[in-house]
């Protein structure tokens, strides 16, 4: 869109400010039903980034996309379908979270360093209409893996919408 | 690894951007900026360092968002608290600086207001200082200023903080390289795809022009729109002064596909 207002980088000093408890946590970490999604982030050179924030949004296991607040104050609140997880030093993200009945996790992307966000998908394991490289590993323990590359040969696939 | 000013050190493999001066990057940018002037900002910018390794080379797949991307999260009173939009009340006692109310509208690329949505805004302090660990610039800390707040849209799209104006401060982009004062906004649309973090920063700043991260949106006219106007109207006496910013986000998907909607 021309008119609209241009991103920027969100720079390394958000950590205080949009990290808040239980971000990364849209259901209790081990409870029935939960899946752990995670992963790491690389830049072009294969060294982590410990300063990147992903959120995604995504269906209930039933495919049903939740339109209900209380991501901010989970405590009590139903699912609702979006959470946000800071990388830590190791480059590290994690969800605790449900898998979606509609296949995939949207995600988006910030970091320092990068100057407007990034749109990708994480599909599930088995996902008929995945797109390539984009679909979890499912580890041994169950948990699911995805890893983004920023650049190099493993760059992750970003998105453009057609209004974005 | 650490986050912050001194991660910068490490990031750049292809430069000496520490003895590189700010001459040497701003003709970087006048030659990006000579080509084709582009609204969004180019992920792909030298003359910010940090960008190097961390800007995507393949061209973004098209697709249509559908599902989880066509609907954005949902915030409510439960999630924030009306004083979460003073920023000059959290610690008890009043921060120093300059104190002003930044207030506007959240639009989508349709002119319709974005209701009842989360505005989340992170910043400096007066002296140029942020109230995080990665920050080591030896400016003072403030103990009643985090610099941190949030609110929802009301029911016509409008925003409002009570803050301090933030300094600029130094980073180690380049040498004597400074950022100008800034104000960090998180916003979210009716769609998942319109999410959007971007800076707000102050009219006739002279170090706008110097700045590799405003640079990087190519076209004026574009980067215009990261700058606040002064709203008098909206300084109040012997209080505050008045800024005023209106967000653009980009077009709803929901709209665009069922344009009877609404």
């Amino acid at each position: 869109m021309t008119d609209s207002t241009p991103g920027q980088t969100v720079g390394p000093f958000f950590h205080h400010a949009l990290a808040f408890p239980g971000d990364s946590e849209l259901v209790p970490f081990g409870s029935a039903g939960s899946v752990v999604l995670h992963g790491y982030v690389f830049d072009g050179a294969g060294a982590v980034v410990p300063d990147a924030m992903i959120e995604i949004r995504q269906s209930d296991a039933a495919g049903v996309v939740p339109r209900v607040g209380g991501s901010l104050r989970r405590r009590g609140a139903a699912f609702t379908g979006w959470g946000r997880s800071c990388t830590d030093g190791a480059g590290h993200y994690w969800f605790s979270t449900v898998e979606p009945g509609l296949p995939f996790f949207a995600v988006t992307l910030f970091a320092r360093g990068l100057l407007d966000r990034l749109f990708t998908r994480i599909y599930l394991p088995g996902a008929e209409t995945a797109v390539d490289g984009l679909v979890a590993e499912r580890e041994p323990d169950g948990r699911l893996r995805f890893d983004v590359h920023l650049q190099g040969p493993s760059e992750t696939t970003f998105f453009k919408f057609p209004r974005t | 690894m650490e986050s912050g000013i001194d991660s910068d050190r490490v990031v750049c493999l292809a430069f000496d951007h520490v003895t590189a001066s700010q001459h040497e990057i701003s003709d970087e940018i006048a030659k990006i900026q000579a080509d084709s002037p582009e609204g969004a900002p180019l992920l792909d910018f030298a003359p910010y360092r940090s960008t190097l390794l961390r800007h995507p080379t393949k061209e973004p797949r098209h697709v249509d968002p559908e599902g989880a991307e066509l609907l954005a999260p949902v915030f409510g009173h439960s999630d924030v608290a009306a004083v979460e939009a003073d920023l000059t009340v959290q610690r008890g006692g009043e921060p120093i600086g300059e104190r002003m109310r930044v207030h506007g509208r959240v639009l989508d690329g349709d002119g319709r207001p974005v209701r009842r949505q989360l505005v989340e805004i992170w910043q400096a302090n007066a002296a140029g200082r942020y109230s995080h660990q990665g920050d080591q610039h030896p400016a003072p800390l403030d103990p009643n200023f985090t610099g941190v707040g949030r609110c929802l849209t009301d029911d016509d799209g409008w925003y409002s903080f009570t803050t301090i104006k933030p300094g600029p401060y130094p980073w180690r982009n380049h040498h004597n390289a400074w950022r100008p004062a800034h104000v960090h906004f998180s916003l979210f649309g009716t769609d998942f795809t319109q999410r959007l973090i971007t800076q707000m920063y102050f009219p006739g700043d002279q170090l706008l022009a110097l700045d590799p991260i405003a640079q990087s949106i190519t076209d004026p006219a574009a980067l215009a729109r990261l700058i606040a106007s002064y709203d008098h109207a909206r300084s109040e006496h012997e209080w505050l002064l008045g800024y005023r910013w209106d967000i653009v986000l980009t077009g709803s998907h929901a709209t665009y596909l069922e344009p009877s909607d609404d």
